[in-house]
């Protein structure tokens, strides 16, 4: 039953993963870019929710609703001006301009928040869970999470394969140059693929604050796990995310099990040896590391 | 010089240090099949991804319509009615068959072309839509790829190397599609190593050596020793009297 339990919390972890994960597969699957400040917008997603919804009067469980929104909108307004600005020159740049977007964020965020940790307030539906064995407990906030990245791949999945504007933001990871063949603005792809990214990762951030105490640097180890998550499930592949985030999240536990020291460790091992062993990951395609 | 729907005028293409295309200037008319031929390396290639806008000329100027459209954006020049079947083919290859087709389709203007009349106009194609790309021979492909392009209802279809890497009779069946497409009001500008495929279809030849045109005429007028002669090059063409076949 104790095994039972780690497999059932590693699996609520490894939804949030997946959540966190999913845009940056995206980004590097549409735009080839390798977004350093993800982890960054979703702890500013997350000071936006303690800080300025509250301003709105809306509660902080509902406060998703305003910023995944505006995080679509500054996802394309970003991508147009900074990002694109970068890719025009050469891949290299989009790392240094991302990173330094990075260390812009966490230490303007410190400048004005504090280095203090901050949490979503969410009432007392923090403190209930869901009980159905001995030892059990399913926190109702993590199944909540869990249950919002099944529906965000879900959602993402079947936009991605059955609408027209779908159809182009993979046209355009195949082939850019055989997409504008086709008469797709890639820009406006481009575009629309960091909006669904930030806003994926906005929601990721909030879901983050309300689990657990975030401060300005929060992001940085959330982008590792996020990017053990992608490429042990595999670049391209959304179920392949959502696995590997479970994998991740399953190891963790296992390892925290062990020795709540051994949690990060754990996590990392199974990254290196699927690296080792699969280097495409669970649900890649070896032509993807080509 | 008013039914000129695509006008090339002294035409300079740089590939970094390279220059692969000298000076080149030419028309496509309304209903007209011109064919590009010359060697490997000519900048026959070049030439097309210039028009349809996935390079930058060093200098001259393209008119579609009267149009200047050097500085516009690929996407744009297909609104305009501009469509290259790349060189290489080129499909989603992530994708089916009709979703490649339905990519093409979904910024197109109106027009004769739909992916039901592309259904038509391949038979073989419904029963496959669902199989993915990589699934099709290489013939196949070629299909799909002018299908994707056709869908978009250009005024002008590029074709950029329609035999590459197919068997000869796969060849022939492509092309004995050229004047149905013509049928419908879609000038062509083919783009061809395979000379003798080329000039069958064409109402006129330009052919191009080392980046600058050595001839230009209608086939009928022109002698298969003039063709060689300006394909490969004065000592060439003397030294080893081959078909024009490159590769």
């Amino acid at each position: 039953m104790i095994w039972l339990n780690v497999i059932v919390q590693g699996v609520l972890l490894g939804g949030f993963y997946a959540l966190f994960a999913c845009g940056l597969s995206l980004m590097f699957g549409v735009l080839k870019v390798i977004n350093l400040a993800h982890g960054d917008m979703a702890v500013v997603a997350a000071y936006v929710a303690v800080f300025l919804t509250p301003h709105l009067h809306i509660p902080g469980v509902w406060s998703f609703l305003v910023v995944v929104p505006l995080f679509g909108l500054i996802g394309y307004v970003v991508q147009r001006t900074l990002i694109q600005k970068s890719i025009d020159r050469d891949p290299f740049t989009t790392l240094l301009v991302t990173f330094g977007l990075s260390v812009v964020i966490e230490n303007l965020l410190l400048e004005a928040y504090t280095a203090n940790g901050q949490t979503v307030n969410i009432g007392s539906l923090i403190a209930k869970s869901w009980h159905p064995a001995s030892i059990i407990y399913i926190s109702y906030v993590s199944l909540a999470v869990l249950a919002a990245a099944v529906l965000v791949l879900v959602l993402l999945q079947l936009f991605l394969s059955y609408t027209g504007t779908g159809r182009l933001i993979r046209a355009v990871a195949d082939d850019r140059e055989a997409a504008q063949l086709s008469g797709a603005n890639y820009r406006h792809i481009f575009g629309i693929a960091a909006a669904i990214a930030f806003a994926t990762v906005a929601l990721a951030g909030i879901a983050y604050g309300m689990m657990t105490q975030f401060a300005p640097t929060s992001g940085g180890i959330n982008l590792l796990f996020a990017f053990e998550a992608v490429v042990i499930g595999g670049i391209g592949s959304l179920w392949g995310t959502l696995v590997g985030g479970v994998a991740l999240g399953v190891a963790q536990q296992f390892g925290a099990h062990l020795n709540p020291q051994y949690q990060v460790l754990a996590g990392n091992l199974l990254f290196l040896v699927v690296l080792a062993v699969r280097p495409q990951g669970l649900f890649g395609k070896k032509t993807a590391l080509s | 010089m008013s039914e000129s729907l695509l006008e090339v005028r002294g035409l300079t293409i740089h590939h970094g240090q390279l220059c692969a295309i000298d000076d080149v200037s030419f028309s496509l008319n309304q209903g007209e099949v011109l064919t590009m031929i010359g060697a490997n390396g000519a900048g026959k290639s070049t030439l097309l991804r210039t028009i349809a806008g996935l390079h930058h000329p060093t200098s001259g100027a393209i008119e579609f319509q009267g149009v200047d459209i050097v500085k516009m954006q690929p996407n744009r020049r297909v609104g305009l009615g501009i469509s290259l079947v790349p060189e290489g083919r080129r499909l989603f290859s992530s994708m089916t068959l009709e979703e490649n087709l339905q990519v093409g389709a979904f910024h197109a203007k109106k027009g004769p072309f739909s992916i039901e009349r592309i259904y038509e106009l391949f038979d073989w194609m419904p029963q496959r839509r669902k199989q993915h790309v990589w699934q099709l021979s290489g013939g196949e492909q070629q299909a799909v790829a002018i299908g994707r392009a056709l869908v978009a209802n250009p005024k002008v279809l590029l074709l950029d190397e329609l035999s590459l890497g197919l068997a000869p009779i796969i060849v022939e069946r492509i092309y004995a599609l050229v004047p149905e497409i013509v049928a419908h009001g879609v000038s062509i500008l083919i783009v061809e190593q395979d000379v003798a495929q080329g000039v069958t279809v064409a109402n006129r030849v330009h052919c191009l050596l080392e980046g600058r045109t050595s001839l230009t005429g209608v086939p009928a007028d022109l002698t298969s020793e003039q063709i060689d002669h300006a394909y490969f090059g004065a000592e060439l063409a003397n030294a080893t009297p081959q078909p024009g076949v490159g590769e």
